[in-house]
């Protein structure tokens, strides 16, 4: 703050402050030449102003509030003055994260006597918290996974952070996958689930497929043969004609539409075979997906949570489908 | 001076002053010299200008008064920096017209939901907010999917911010001035656009909230 307007908030302010007292002080002082509790020649409907002073209790407490400004003052600053706290509600005017950072580590160094009372927040709940995620931090995934408190942890943060897409039961909705099933589409191990949590995952894309398809008949031919992959009756006409454009989907899919999983490969392919849906099974579903693509997207956590949390929601996660 | 008071009491243009005086007070010492404060000029490191959808996007953000239930302002409690990221900061928003702050929350803070959730999910939950969030109060927007953007004032908007940002801009390594949107993004910014829903553009808006801090 330069020294102008510094010059200016202490200026108004206690000139405001000192003004109010000179006003009450005078206003104490009887002013109207006329004897206390006698009339000022004033009445209105009956009622008649008679001179009386200002209630005591009233005026003391005017004054109260002016000594309490300077009080209040004292300690948390005025202008560019930090005050005799030297409070802070937060580190305002950093221009990055690392700044940021820094600028909390430096204020809870010992001796350091600013008061920055997010940073005071913070580092309570991490005094509290910390040994209880650094425990949980240190052991595996599988272990914590039998572990009643930290699931009941890991279903806190899941409900918190998850559950928008995936449902609070986990077992998600049209688009975003069923936690609860063991089908994976990238793998259903511990450290794959980490992985996917931390840095999320985007699907490789499945393309529009009308086009190379051949148009609409195409997409019904493929159509009939996915759906009949999982046992469903369907034309046998189309199946059969679909099954011989599959060679398309087979590069993701895999020959059998068992998925790019059961391939290792990364790129997200849903099973086909197992009568399980990401984005509904009907035949109309079905064809939709085939004739403009689809595209998942898990968005990465590792930023937003830390690891330590995302270690315990990956937790969560793997004891769902460990029945 | 006998009974000063009384003519204060009975001229009520005298009495409208003193009143004016009294509670401008505050403003000046606490609204004022915010005005002249370097501190709230400079942007923020990673700060990114609008791009010309995401603007389009702000634009249908305001119109649907989103930020009437929704606010973006993350205040410096734990309770919500662990729900939502990093406490907001004056150089966030120093580019910002109108600020969307908000002062409602019927919604959760908006701030940082960029990147938050995948462009399926905003789409999935603006066309039907209790697919995904059943307990939601939140009304549908599905018109949005259906409007197009015809990118007319697109340029114009894109402008006016370059206008409005003009003191308080990044610098280059000269300490030039470096304008939000140089002439090329205004010449590409109608074709940007063009075509797109306004669901597309208000989804890019969303996803571009809060990055700077992140």
């Amino acid at each position: 703050m330069s020294s102008f307007w510094n010059i200016w908030v202490w200026v108004l302010t206690l000139g405001s402050l000192v003004g109010c007292f000179l006003l009450l002080r005078w206003c104490l002082n009887d002013h109207t030449g006329v004897e206390e509790g006698e009339s000022m020649g004033h009445s209105f409907d009956g009622i008649e102003e008679l001179n009386n002073p200002l209630p005591k209790w009233w005026s003391t407490f005017f004054l109260l509030t002016i000594i309490w400004a300077f009080g209040y003052l004292a300690l948390y600053g005025l202008g560019s003055w930090g005050g005799l706290l030297g409070w802070k509600s937060s580190n305002q005017g950093i221009l990055n994260l690392a700044e940021s950072k820094a600028k909390t580590a430096a204020s809870l160094t010992e001796g350091s006597n600013f008061l920055v009372q997010y940073d005071r927040e913070v580092a309570a709940a991490d005094t509290k918290y910390g040994p209880i995620f650094d425990a949980y931090a240190a052991r595996s995934i599988e272990d914590l996974a039998t572990d009643e408190k930290a699931l009941k942890v890991g279903q806190r943060l899941f409900i918190q952070n998850c559950s928008q897409c995936h449902g609070s039961d986990a077992r998600g909705t049209t688009g975003f996958p069923n936690l609860t099933d063991n089908d994976w589409l990238y793998g259903g191990s511990p450290e794959t689930i980490k992985e996917t949590i931390m840095h999320g995952r985007i699907a490789s894309g499945m393309m529009a497929w009308e086009g190379a398809l051949g148009g609409e008949q195409g997409v019904k031919e493929v159509a009939a043969y996915v759906i009949s992959l999982s046992g469903r009756s369907v034309d046998p006409v189309l199946a059969k004609a679909g099954k011989g454009k599959f060679a398309l989907c087979a590069g993701c899919h895999g020959s059998e539409g068992q998925g790019s999983l059961a391939l290792g490969l990364p790129m997200g392919a849903p099973n086909l075979s197992d009568n399980i849906w990401l984005y509904g099974g009907s035949k109309r579903v079905i064809e939709e997906s085939i004739r403009y693509g689809r595209a998942g997207v898990m968005p990465p956590w590792k930023d937003i949570l830390g690891e330590e949390k995302v270690h315990l929601i990956s937790a969560y996660v793997y004891s769902l489908s460990q029945d | 001076m006998k009974n000063a008071h009384e003519k204060v009491e009975k001229n009520v243009g005298l009495f409208f002053l003193f009143t004016v005086f009294a509670i401008s007070i505050g403003g000046l010492v606490e609204i004022t010299p915010l005005f002249f404060q370097k501190e709230l000029a400079q942007p923020v490191d990673n700060l990114k200008p609008y791009t010309a959808l995401q603007m389009e996007g702000r634009d249908v953000y305001i119109r649907e008064g989103c930020h009437v239930c929704h606010s973006q302002m993350i205040r410096p409690f734990r309770a919500e920096t662990e729900r939502y990221g990093h406490y907001s900061v004056a150089g966030e928003h120093v580019w910002e017209h109108p600020f969307l702050w908000g002062s409602k929350r019927t919604g959760p803070d908006l701030a940082r939901v960029g990147g938050r959730y995948s462009d399926d999910w905003h789409l999935a939950h603006l066309l039907d907010p209790r697919s995904v969030v059943p307990e939601s109060n939140m009304p549908a927007f599905k018109w949005l999917a259906e409007n197009t953007l015809d990118g007319e004032l697109t340029r114009k908007k894109l402008e006016t911010f370059n206008w409005l940002t003009r003191n308080r801009s990044h610098k280059d390594e000269d300490g030039n001035r470096i304008k939000l949107y140089s002439d090329e993004t205004l010449a590409a910014a109608k074709d940007a656009v063009k075509g797109k829903t306004e669901m597309d553009a208000l989804i890019a808006y969303l996803q571009s909230l809060g990055h700077a801090l992140k």
